[in-house]
């Protein structure tokens, strides 16, 4: 009876329709401050070298098909010679002073935010996704890890009292597709804090930004093979993290090709650190403020059209307030300004890649096939691009592959739950274990809930906050090791008497 | 030998058949044998769930170090045992406040303490001299008391409060790791156990220790001195039984969170325990080592089997 009586509440409530009356005025972002070459080269030793290999492939911008650019494709001999250049620059630069490593940290800080918007409207068309969050989110987050460990770099002592931190040499860094230039930035500035040099791959559909990081490197006036960036496909990554020449392997990316490196690593005795996939619970209370819980939600799966590892992928609504929540989540949703990343008003933009577009539309007609209840937002989507609607699948069975695979889009699995014992045992219910979210009203209940979910980053009242000062990383099978915060340099440290790695 | 002054080893050999007819004809004569009872030999259990099993398998085998006892041979069903144990060990164990946790380990050194002689005789039995057996019992208590005392400052050592951009109260703290299986070297037979396993209980963690295989009694021992503790059941279980044979199952098991493995990294073990993800992790000492309390008592050792949990929550009216 309760549950039909906030179902006549929540259909009664009256609804302004603004969607057909008017229209958002375009407010593209403009690009006539920066060009982008049409080729770009390897940057090893601190210069642009062409591949060994004397390939290239293009790059695209998702939005519309467009080639962007082409890069180089990076063989065995290149990776190689990436390896090389950095193990030449390790000695100098891991005896450089702290002092020193931490100012040329703080410089490329400093350029990266003087080149703000250059690096937001490259990382939009390059990767599809909107202008407002790169400018929000994407470059003000990278420029502030390269501060933030800048300062590490002359307090290791303070870190870690009594020992003598010793860098470990030269890091392979594997990075996805999803935030390129802020990946880039996770992995190479705790990287060079402790001493270490770096051959970083970036993704092979979105190399454009750390390319131009490798501008402010030589701005910033690094010292040449202290950081190579070596663009190419999976296989190209492959070469890398199975080099002899490195001390660690640091990779963000899919658990299958993460377990797949542990493996080509194994035995050599070297660092491995794995930022995986994740399929994150998302629990609301019938105590929770719903209306901020819905904007979390949204937050939670549309932010980056869901392309993001620690997206909360699977809704877990209170039985008694589901109906009143989805119902407010669609007209929400309805609403997500879907098109054009570079226009300013655009909340979420393209699909990465027509491989990416293919595997989500393949997870949907699972969820669709296997009885579960889709809900799309009519929204217009462009003719060119890759493009997808936000999306809701309600009836959703623990089961189904949408509650279990990772989808990487804009696609959330809402299920239910009755008791606090029962979201955990769901919630958990996974064999990934990146992050978590919870709403509820109620404190006592939030630290329990949070004690008991297995996972790296547990968002509370709030979701998808993300700071350098701030550990990142999963438990299980969503990897080991962490980003940011001072237990993320830890990684990228030796201390004597410790244990060997696999 | 009539004034032999440790007369427990004689009677083990007395048991064990390995006197001579004309030594115990000697001993009678000097009346040390005939005021005995029938000597009653120990018959070496594993330790799963805080219970005694034998292997289900039926199987034993002769240790190197004294191949007249037989020890059970664990088989794979055994581990499958010993991790279901470990995983209703581990909500008690990690539900337990660090505080009780150190006390309850600090009672595992006492428990050493009043065993001493048994647990000598263990070390013994494994092929040391009285000397060597002594120290080694030393250095366990030693350690297992620094542990003790470590469980409840894991969580300020190595979590943190975090200063974040925007109104956020945020903050990371540690969590054990989960299951975590430990093959322990050959030798130490009694500290090799303890130095692995010691770290993992501290951050937390069960486990599921296959201890020495040449030299296994101090190491199965171990559960008898956990069993009057008040180490919660499954907290620790102990498996012995062939390494080469056991270790290639610890690393495939899907339900083991972290591997521990005595010896140098092997990259069969890490490529099947990267099937689930496992944290892995090898100690390879030199004997010199192995018998430095300080070598084997470090935070170091914890942190490769604790994960990091951030929490964030709004700072609002």
């Amino acid at each position: 009876m309760a549950k039909n009586g906030e179902k006549q509440q929540a259909t009664g409530t009256p609804e302004l329709v603004f969607g057909g009356v008017w229209k958002y005025d375009p407010a593209p972002e403009s690009t006539e401050h920066f060009t982008i070459a049409p080729r770009y080269e390897l940057f090893v030793g601190g210069e642009w070298k062409a591949p060994k290999t004397g390939k290239y492939f293009a790059t695209i911008d998702p939005a519309t098909e467009k080639p962007l650019s082409e890069v180089a494709l990076a063989g065995d001999k290149d990776v190689d010679a990436a390896v090389k250049a950095a193990q030449k620059a390790f000695p100098a630069w891991s005896k450089l002073s702290g002092e020193d490593r931490g100012r040329y940290l703080f410089r490329i800080a400093r350029i990266l935010l003087e080149r703000a918007r250059e690096f937001a409207c490259l990382e939009t068309l390059d990767n599809g996704k909107p202008i407002k969050e790169t400018r929000d989110v994407d470059v003000p987050l990278a420029a502030q890890h390269f501060f933030y460990h800048a300062g590490w770099a002359d307090k290791l002592d303070l870190l870690f009292p009594g020992q003598t931190p010793e860098p470990l040499g030269v890091i392979g860094q594997v990075i996805p597709w999803n935030f390129p230039l802020l990946m880039a930035a996770w992995k190479i500035a705790p990287a060079l804090a402790a001493g270490n040099c770096v051959v970083l791959k970036p993704a092979e559909t979105s190399p454009l930004t750390a390319l131009r990081l490798c501008e402010v490197f030589q701005q910033a006036g690094l010292p040449a093979g202290v950081v190579n960036i070596i663009t190419g496909d999976g296989k190209t990554g492959a070469a890398l993290v199975r080099h002899p020449g490195l001390a660690k392997v640091a990779f963000t990316g899919s658990t299958e090709v993460g377990k797949e490196i542990q493996r080509a690593v194994a035995g050599r005795g070297i660092e491995l650190t794995l930022e995986l996939g994740g399929k994150a619970a998302h629990l609301v209370f019938e105590d929770a403020a719903i209306d901020q819980a819905v904007e979390g939600v949204v937050r939670g799966i549309f932010f980056n059209q869901g392309h993001v590892c620690c997206a909360g992928s699977r809704l877990l609504v209170q039985e008694s307030v589901h109906d009143l929540f989805v119902q407010k989540l669609q007209r929400r949703m309805a609403r997500i300004r879907v098109g054009n990343p570079m226009d300013k008003n655009t909340d979420m933009g393209a699909i990465h890649s027509a491989a990416q577009l293919a595997r989500i539309r393949e997870l949907v007609a699972a969820g669709v096939e296997g009885g579960a209840n889709l809900h799309q937002s009519a929204c217009e989507l462009p003719k060119k691009g890759f493009w997808f609607p936000p999306s809701l699948f309600t009836e959703v069975a623990m089961s189904h592959r949408i509650a279990r695979e990772e989808v990487f889009g804009p696609v959330l699995a809402v299920l239910t739950f009755r008791t606090p014992e029962e979201a955990v045992e769901k919630a958990n219910n996974t064999s990934y274990g990146l992050s978590a979210g919870i709403w509820t009203d109620k404190g006592a209940r939030i630290l329990w809930l949070a004690e008991r979910m297995k996972a790296g980053v547990v968002w509370n009242n709030t979701y998808n906050r993300f700071d350098a000062a701030s550990p990142f990383g999963g438990y299980k099978e969503s990897g080991f090791g962490r980003e940011g915060g001072r237990q993320g340099l830890r990684a990228y440290v030796r201390l004597a008497g410790g244990l060997l790695p696999g | 030998m009539a004034k032999d002054p440790a007369p427990i080893s004689f009677i083990q050999d007395v048991a064990r058949g390995r006197v001579s007819s004309a030594r115990l004809r000697r001993r009678h004569r000097c009346g040390t044998v005939s005021a005995m009872p029938v000597p009653v030999p120990k018959t070496y259990k594993l330790f799963v769930g805080g219970k005694f099993p034998r292997s289900e398998s039926g199987r034993s085998f002769q240790p190197t170090s004294n191949p007249a006892i037989n020890v059970a041979r664990g088989s794979r069903k055994d581990l499958r045992d010993a991790v279901v144990a470990a995983r209703a060990g581990l909500a008690v164990w990690s539900g337990s406040a660090a505080y009780l946790r150190g006390q309850i380990l600090y009672r595992l050194a006492e428990m050493l303490e009043s065993r001493r002689d048994a647990m000598q005789r263990e070390l013994q039995l494994g092929g040391l001299s009285a000397p060597l057996a002594k120290r080694e019992l030393d250095t366990a208590i030693s350690l297992t008391i620094w542990y003790a005392g470590l469980c409840d400052k894991v969580q300020s050592l190595l979590g943190s409060q975090n200063a974040v951009q925007g109104p956020f109260f945020n903050f990371s703290m540690v969590e054990p790791t989960g299951v975590v299986g430990v093959i322990a070297p050959d030798s130490p037979s009694l500290v090799g156990v303890l130095a692995l396993t010691l770290p993992l209980l501290a951050g937390g963690n069960s486990a599921v220790v296959l201890v020495s295989e040449s030299a296994p009694f101090a190491g199965l021992a171990l559960g008898e001195v956990c069993a009057s503790s008040d180490v919660p059941a499954g907290a620790i279980n102990v498996l012995s039984g062939l390494r080469s044979e056991l270790a290639p199952q610890f690393a495939s098991h899907r339900d083991l969170d972290g591997l521990l493995v005595a010896g140098a990294p092997d990259a069969a073990l890490t490529q099947s325990a990267a099937d689930n993800c496992k944290r892995v992790r090898f100690c390879y000492l030199s004997a010199a080592d192995w018998s430095k309390v300080e070598r084997l008592r470090s935070l170091t050792w914890v942190e490769p089997f604790v994960e990091l949990k951030t929490l964030w929550h709004p700072v609002a009216q």
